[in-house]
């Protein structure tokens, strides 16, 4: 790791005048910490946020859940509230990374994490992202890369809880020295096609102040479930979010988000529209599976995850509508 | 076999010294530092590249040192304080073997900045017992044979105990959901579900799996 210098910061004022170049912020540190650990960035500040009180902490109202961007993935997860109304945000928090982790990593630091590539993770690639001239997935190892959206740059989006919070539309407050803005999640993300450069549209000297959810309608039931090589722990193969506003067996609205299918959380609105107004049932949700990924353009290595992501699409549906129980093979899948 | 020409001090053994000897000529400015990090809690406080006093709480015990903004609380307990019991393996936060607790919460080591640790109580591996007496998930271990290398059991031992100190009588799977983070490359985790849960039930259990998954309907 290179060497840098430490700022504690205890209030957003004080964290926003430290924001200068070369300066990077510091939530849970683990994202980051990995990064630098491997040299892939070397910033000479971190700003430390970790400490300010004003980002902590969950308030949940009748306008909605309002998430302080410091609070822990566990402490999400464990929220009667949020397993309650907003259970597949719950699902996704409590299903992220290891229990070690998850007592550290905030929600805001796993919403602004950098993208899971190898070729970018490694110091001896060269590539788009750090301003070479290839992607080195498209013709090389790209088993665990993107199916879809992957033409320039096959990254996989690496946030587990964007995906509900996307399904659920949710809300980034974001802070500077010049005022605040609220950017809807649906803008959050930027497409490789929109800039190489940027994952987010979050700017140098912006920093995440809060995370809205509005409150689900009536008869809102979600879930999040993702698979991967292994049922303990391990970063998702193919992961989906389904929020349905039910009326009994009928499906009135659905949101359905895939998350590492491409390098920005995608809604599948294909699938939304066959759900709307239909019950459902195994057929409904096995059609929307396959509506979801029918544009798919899978890698030499990939395609297995086309058929894993319809797999992953069709079970949550029937989870979030109470019909299946959560797959004891997904990720977690145990507890 | 030993090498009569290699002098008679291990690694190990070097570095605990070093490192008391580093301790000691810091003890008395403990108390100054701490006093100095409390009056610091408002406006920004910048610190480093170079060294910087803190203060680490270890299993009860304040410890003066002066470390780099960039070394990680691993290598502070490891190198500096000579508590080799936390084990460092991926130093990416994927095996879990470097687990202690901050404030009673399993958290990683190895992902820490020694820096950021600020008043936090640190509980490591060696604070878990008392004196010499093993605690009981450290003896359940022993007696069910539950380590092969050992390079996995500090960690795995901090996941057990904090389990169970949250939940007195967990169930199988809160077992297998403790420990999910920690990698154990010799395949262990049955007779580490077999320790943790005799420890939990109080009781001798001829194959505790099998009765947990009878007590499930499993």
């Amino acid at each position: 790791m290179n060497r840098f210098s430490f700022v504690d910061c205890t209030s957003v004022h004080d964290a926003l005048d430290q924001m200068n170049h070369g300066a990077m912020v510091k939530a849970g540190g683990i994202d980051l910490l990995d990064l630098m650990k491997d040299g892939i960035i070397a910033p000479s500040t971190l700003v430390n946020i970790r400490q300010i009180k004003g980002l902590h902490g969950i308030v949940v109202s009748q306008q909605g859940l309002t998430i302080g961007p410091l609070t822990t993935l566990a402490e999400l997860a464990a929220h009667p509230d949020i397993q309650q109304k907003y259970t597949a945000l719950s699902d996704a928090a409590g299903h992220a990374a290891t229990p070690q982790i998850r007592n550290m990593a905030t929600v805001g630091g796993n919403l602004m994490q950098r993208q899971r590539c190898w070729y970018f993770r490694s110091a001896e690639f060269p590539c788009l992202r750090k301003g070479g001239s290839e992607c080195f997935a498209q013709q090389g190892q790209n088993q665990y890369h993107a199916i879809m959206g992957n033409q320039i740059c096959a990254m996989v989006h690496p946030s587990s809880t964007a995906v509900p919070l996307l399904a659920m539309e949710a809300h980034v407050e974001l802070a500077s020295k010049k005022g605040t803005r609220t950017v809807a999640l649906n803008k959050f993300y930027v497409t490789p096609e929109e800039s190489i450069e940027n994952e987010t549209i979050v700017k140098e000297d912006e920093l995440i102040t809060s995370i809205f959810v509005p409150s689900p309608a009536k008869g809102t039931r979600s879930a999040y479930q993702k698979y991967g090589e292994k049922e303990s722990f391990d970063w998702p193969l193919a992961d989906a979010g389904v929020v349905l506003v039910m009326d009994g067996d009928h499906c009135h609205s659905a949101s359905i988000v895939l998350g590492v299918a491409a390098p920005t959380p995608l809604r599948a609105k294909a699938a939304e529209v066959l759900l709307t107004g239909k019950r459902i049932d195994e057929a409904t949700a096995r059609a929307a599976g396959k509506a979801a990924v029918s544009d798919a353009t899978p890698l030499a290595q990939n395609g297995y995850k086309v058929q894993l992501f319809q797999t992953v699409i069709y079970r949550t549906i029937l989870l979030a509508a109470g019909q299946l129980k959560r797959d004891p093979s997904a990720v977690g899948g145990l507890a | 076999m030993s090498d009569p020409q290699k002098p008679s001090i291990s690694r190990r053994g070097f570095l605990k010294a070093a490192s008391v000897t580093a301790a000691s000529t810091l003890v008395e400015s403990v108390h100054a530092v701490a006093k100095e990090a409390n009056e610091a809690s408002r406006g920004p406080r910048t610190s480093g590249p170079g060294l910087v006093p803190i203060v680490l709480h270890v299993n009860g015990i304040a410890h003066s040192l002066t470390v780099e903004p960039r070394l990680t609380l691993a290598e502070a307990l490891r190198d500096s304080l000579g508590l080799t019991g936390t084990k460092v393996v991926c130093d990416r936060g994927s095996c879990s073997a470097c687990t202690i607790w901050l404030d009673k919460l399993p958290t990683l080591s190895c992902m820490t900045l020694a820096i950021d640790v600020g008043s936090r109580n640190i509980t490591t591996i060696e604070g878990i017992a008392t004196g010499s007496q093993l605690h009981p998930v450290q003896a359940a271990f022993v007696k069910h044979d539950a380590m092969q290398c050992g390079f996995c059991t500090p960690g795995m031992v901090m996941s057990c105990v904090a389990l169970l100190d949250r939940n007195p009588s967990p169930t199988l799977d809160d077992v297998k959901h403790a420990v999910s983070g920690n990698l154990c490359r010799c395949g262990t985790y049955p007779k580490v579900f077999a320790a943790t849960l005799e420890v939990a039930q109080g009781r001798k259990l001829v194959n505790p799996i099998i009765s947990a998954n009878r007590e499930k309907g499993a």
